[in-house]
């Protein structure tokens, strides 16, 4: 319990943080281990795998492409009329200039620039060694991570969403309240919110997918598992695939960081790193 | 509240400090000799795993003619640049000989007339090039395990080496290309030296007169103008010592991922 300083006489506090708070045991060691095993994992796995992409810039559906055939996605360099380069980005039917950083940075034809890339030269062997090293490492972690969350109950206690929680009405309020960054306190906030459950579970899928898209990229794994090529559509499609899902992962990580600074980051990676959380029991007032 | 503030603020700074000294340290790291020597260790992993789920030797995928692409991107050397091999793809190849030779009872010189009159295999297969794209062609060409078994392999016999007429990497023995392949991937139904591609005769850019089709495999392992096939035990003392041209440059022996 935190030494709140109470309102006399229907005052108003004199220190707004110091509300009364509490604080619990929220993450077991397993959670955040694999958190940041993850971590690590992620950032080599995404730099290197933009190395790898960056060998062949384009993506297609289906189970060929190549050069001559029609790119879903292009990182692509084009000469200006004044013969300058010119990065061009295509995704669809979307299609815009995009110099400095992709298909063209520091005036070379790459298709992510070098500080997004691992190695940050042109190293193809290179960036695959790291991803497939990494790869392993990714497939290990969250392999502890599912089991142990199966059979202690993680999933079934924390991540899936309760009845109520799932009611659109529920769902809109959780809406507000995000836009608004209001932060639940009391009783719900010692729980994930139906947003983050929801995050969560999708991100958990998402890593899942990352990791079939991937296996099914390799020559080797369709001949034990031509069922993959079936299920992703082939190999350009699944390869097409694991980079829509790279990107929907990036953008879960940057929303998770902008919360984790909303929410009070030094709360929120303490937590992650000992267990311990604090939240604020009521409103004060 | 200040604190609060103050130490936001902090996180902040040394989030951001830590995160670019992470990065630039990260680009270092990424190219040390040590570490790279320590997640090399992921390849035999991925080959241990693969030999293990492949071990009963299933085919790679086949395709319908229907499935074959408009265009075959051809990659690495399209036309090789020595004049005894340009001399023979003048002559349509009629003087070239396919030598098959190390560690065999009986050494094979077999001309391209001699390989299709042996029994062949027709395949419409995915190839994989190790950039990221794909194309799909159909092959037909002896197989492999065929040949070696008509040669007799003696029990040392690990590895089969195809040495190639191009210089990928240059004038000089160090350009030469090469590749090599186990005796697992050597004896599988689907490893053919293909003489003809979508019925037609193998083209220049592809690998004439015959290339090297290990269908469970990424591209370069496809070696392509394949002049002589050597059966050997070991692999440190060809070319750089790597098993191939690109196993030479850091790519992984095993390209089954």
């Amino acid at each position: 319990m935190s030494d709140a300083v109470m309102p006399i006489d229907g005052g108003v506090p004199e220190v707004a943080s110091a509300l009364p708070t509490q604080t619990i045991y929220r993450h077991a060691i397993v959670v955040r281990a694999t958190h940041w095993i993850n971590v690590i994992c992620l950032t080599f796995l995404l730099l290197s795998g933009l190395q790898i992409f960056n060998a062949h810039p384009m993506l297609y559906w289906g189970q060929y492409g190549a050069d001559a055939d029609p790119p879903f996605v292009s990182l692509g360099a084009v000469y200006a009329p004044d013969h300058s380069l010119r990065g061009v980005t295509k995704v669809g039917p979307i299609k815009f200039t995009s110099t400095g950083l992709f298909g063209v940075s520091h005036n070379e034809i790459r298709g992510y620039p070098s500080w997004l890339t691992l190695p940050a030269s042109r190293d193809l062997a290179t960036g695959r060694r790291w991803h497939f090293f990494m790869a392993w490492i990714f497939v290990l972690n969250g392999l502890i991570y599912l089991v142990s969350s199966a059979i202690n109950g993680h999933f079934r206690r924390d991540l899936v969403p309760t009845k109520a929680q799932l009611r659109p009405r529920h769902i809109w309020q959780n809406i507000i309240d995000h836009a608004r960054l209001k932060h639940p306190v009391g009783e719900d906030a010692k729980t994930y919110n139906v947003l983050q459950k929801l995050a969560y579970l999708g991100v958990i899928l998402l890593m899942t997918l990352m990791v079939l898209t991937g296996l099914t990229m390799s020559p080797g794994v369709d001949a034990f598992a031509p069922g993959l090529m079936w299920v992703f559509g082939g190999r350009q499609s699944a390869r097409t695939i694991h980079w829509i899902c790279a990107n929907l992962i990036v953008l879960f990580v940057l929303v998770h960081i902008i919360e984790v600074f909303i929410a009070g980051v030094a709360n929120e990676i303490g937590s992650m790193i000992t267990g311990r959380y604090t939240y604020r029991t009521g409103e004060g007032h | 509240m200040t604190d609060a503030a103050l130490s936001r603020r902090g996180m902040i700074v040394a989030g951001t400090a830590l995160g670019g000294l992470l990065l630039s340290g990260c680009d270092r790291l990424s190219q040390a000799p040590q570490a790279l020597k320590f997640i090399d260790k992921a390849e035999g992993v991925t080959l241990g795993v693969q030999r293990l789920v492949l071990s009963g030797q299933p085919l790679a995928k086949e395709f319908k003619v229907s499935d074959i692409s408009p265009t075959f991107k051809p990659n690495g050397t399209f036309t090789p640049s020595d004049p005894a091999y340009l001399a023979m793809e003048q002559n349509g190849f009629t003087d070239w000989r396919l030598a098959v030779g190390g560690l065999v009872n009986r050494p094979l010189s077999l001309s391209l007339d001699q390989l299709k009159a042996l029994p062949n295999r027709t395949q419409i297969t995915r190839h994989d090039c190790v950039e990221g794209w794909s194309a799909i062609a159909q092959w037909t060409g002896p197989q492999l395990g065929g040949l070696l078994h008509a040669a007799g392999l003696q029990p040392h016999a690990r590895y089969v080496v195809f040495h190639c007429a191009d210089n990928l990497g240059g004038p000089g023995d160090g350009g030469k290309y090469y590749e090599s392949i186990d005796l697992f991937d050597a004896f599988h139904p689907q490893t053919i030296l293909a003489h003809t591609m979508n019925n037609q005769p193998l083209a220049v850019p592809h690998g004439a007169p015959i290339r090297l089709r290990v269908e469970r495999q990424l591209g370069y392992k496809q070696a392509k103008y394949v002049m002589a096939i050597e059966v050997t035990d070991r692999l440190n003392h060809i070319g750089g010592g790597h098993g191939g041209f690109w196993e030479d440059r850091g790519y992984e022996w095993y390209a089954g991922i």
